[in-house]
């Protein structure tokens, strides 16, 4: 149920972020959705890949910083109000988001990827809401 | 096991041998040293003034400047004819100080060397790789006659292409290693890098780590990577003096035992050039008491120690100096405060998220010293809070050890750069008021 996000350390400077993609690039790693937050020293750029460990081991050997972590990748209809319905169920369990991103699925849906601090209880409050869950499976064919 | 019986001497008998030599030396220097003559008709002090072994003090000091000012060979007591070999420092900063040595010398040399490297386990069996540069520096050869001179399988593989060095260490069963500390930490790196575990694949039991301070938190750093039950001994010298073999610690590793049939050290403070009393930290002046080719008397060193005269347990009876500080030309001032690096080192090397690498900058800014410390990240992380926790964990602790605030950089790994020889992790940008 959950998807393996590939987190790596940058420092902010010049050609860092390139060198991420040129090693993912050497291994035939496609990325399907990244995340970059504009930070002044360094940052973390969070990446669903469809090879998380190939996307990893390429990265340990390019001398970065990453580790995998788990997610959960939403599926949401396009609709006025879906986005915070769902939050409303997630809130209501108190769970916290810790960040959340778009997913590009390439149909006519408006996914997202979230991290929360109880993965397994927002899944489950996410289920009980009947909410689509994306599977690492359909990441690795995108 | 003991090289010498002169490392076991009484107090009394050191101090016969001490004052036979020192009266010698005072008075080959005043008849062969011209520079030497007008320095202790300058103090007013002549040879027959050496008496007793307290008459030392009214000798002048010498210093790297007079090296310099003597350049090349103006201090030397022998004519250039009877020197078999020549060493230099690097000379960062002006002219090299040259060092030449006779026949006598080498073979002093490589006794001194013999018995530091027998104090820090060294044994005829050992497979002894040296990764100090061979050239100039009296380093590796220092180390290379003296382990040599005990019977050690010599594997003079000197600095550079550690991935060949790891090899080496494997396909000789290397048991001992001659580096600086961080390069002996870098190798262990590359060793890990080439899917190699330094402590079940290779068989480096001892590490005789120099020409770099030592502090205890790299020494855990050297186990944590070489394993527990390798034996990590700092040993002491530098070229002026003769190389590595003045002063090496014992496996008890409470201070570095004194060559003391060859070298007078006493400690002094560094203002007023005044003479403490036994026990208290000062600056380590040492005289060359046997040395012919440049035997220097009272040479500064600026490294900052204390002298221990108590018998050691592991039965020698030479006087130790403590493991350095730091050297008082390394000390830095960062808003008034006076700081060593390797109080830095030790923060850096107790915070688990970052490697033991680290390079600390100095600018100044509107009159005000700024310093920033750049380490390498090791943890993997996705958590912007995990960074910034780490971040704070340098501060504060850097805070308690030196009352001062950094700006703490985190970078990758791998990315700082890394020494073979002598690290140089300072750059001081400061410029002026």
């Amino acid at each position: 149920m959950f998807i393996k996000q590939l987190s790596v350390f940058i420092e902010n400077r010049e050609g860092r972020l390139e060198e991420v993609l040129q090693a993912l690039k050497d291994s035939a790693v496609n990325i399907v959705s990244l995340s970059l937050a504009d930070t002044c020293e360094y940052g973390l750029l969070r990446l669903l890949v469809t090879n998380p460990e190939a996307g990893q081991e390429a990265l340990k050997g390019a001398g970065f910083s990453a580790m995998l972590t788990n997610v959960l990748a939403i599926r949401l209809s396009h609709q006025v109000g879906k986005l915070q319905e769902l939050l409303q169920a997630i809130c209501g369990e108190n769970i916290n988001i810790e960040y959340m991103y778009a997913l590009s699925t390439g149909k006519d849906d408006a996914s997202i990827v979230l991290k929360a601090s109880d993965l397994r209880k927002a899944a489950d409050a996410l289920a009980a809401k009947g909410v689509e869950i994306v599977t690492s499976e359909e990441i690795q064919a995108m | 096991m003991i090289w010498s019986k002169e490392e076991t001497l009484t107090r009394q008998e050191i101090e016969e041998i001490q004052l036979t030599r020192l009266k010698e030396t005072v008075n080959r220097v005043w008849e062969k040293v011209p520079a030497y003559r007008k320095k202790m008709e300058e103090a007013g002090v002549r040879p027959e003034h050496i008496e007793t072994l307290r008459d030392l003090a009214k000798l002048p000091f010498i210093t790297k400047q007079d090296m310099r000012d003597n350049y090349p060979f103006g201090l030397f007591a022998v004519p250039k004819e009877e020197l078999v070999r020549i060493h230099a420092s690097s000379g960062t900063t002006g002219k090299p100080t040259v060092v030449g040595y006779t026949r006598r010398d080498l073979a002093m040399w490589t006794e001194c060397v013999s018995r530091i490297a027998v104090m820090g386990g060294a044994a005829k069996e050992d497979v002894a790789q040296i990764c100090f540069g061979y050239g100039m520096f009296t380093g590796a050869l220092g180390l290379h006659y003296g382990l040599e001179n005990i019977g050690a399988t010599m594997v003079p593989s000197s600095t550079g292409n550690s991935e060949k060095q790891i090899m080496y260490m494997k396909d000789f069963g290397t048991t001992l290693l001659v580096a600086t500390p961080s390069y002996a930490l870098r190798l262990a790196e590359v060793a890990y890098q080439m899917g190699i575990d330094p402590k079940k694949d290779l068989q480096v039991k001892i590490g005789l780590v120099g020409s770099e301070l030592l502090t205890e938190a790299m020494r855990a750093e050297m186990h944590k990577l070489w394993g527990d039950d390798m034996l990590v001994t700092s040993n002491y010298g530098m070229s002026e003096l003769m190389g590595p073999g003045v002063s090496g610690e014992c496996r008890y590793m409470d201070g570095m035992h004194i060559n003391e049939d060859y070298f007078i050290p006493e400690i002094i403070d560094p203002k007023t050039g005044e003479v403490l009393p036994p026990g208290e930290k000062g600056e380590l002046v040492i005289t060359c008491i046997y040395k012919e080719g440049l035997p220097l008397i009272r040479y500064r060193t600026k490294d900052v120690t204390r002298l221990i005269y108590e018998p050691c347990k592991c039965g020698r009876t030479t006087c130790r100096m403590e493991n350095l500080d730091g050297r008082t030309d390394d000390m830095l001032k960062i808003r008034g405060v006076n700081v060593f690096p390797s109080q830095i080192e030790e923060v850096i090397l107790g915070v688990e998220e970052i490697g033991p690498h680290y390079e600390i900058i100095l600018t100044r800014k509107d009159h005000t010293d700024r310093m920033e410390i750049r380490v390498e990240l090791l943890k993997a992380t996705d958590s912007y809070r995990e960074l910034e926790a780490v971040e704070k964990k340098i501060k504060s602790r850097l805070r308690v050890m030196l009352g001062l605030d950094a700006r703490i950089s985190l970078e990758s790994p791998n990315t700082l750069q890394r020494f073979e020889g002598k690290a140089k992790r300072v750059r001081d940008l400061r410029e002026g008021i």
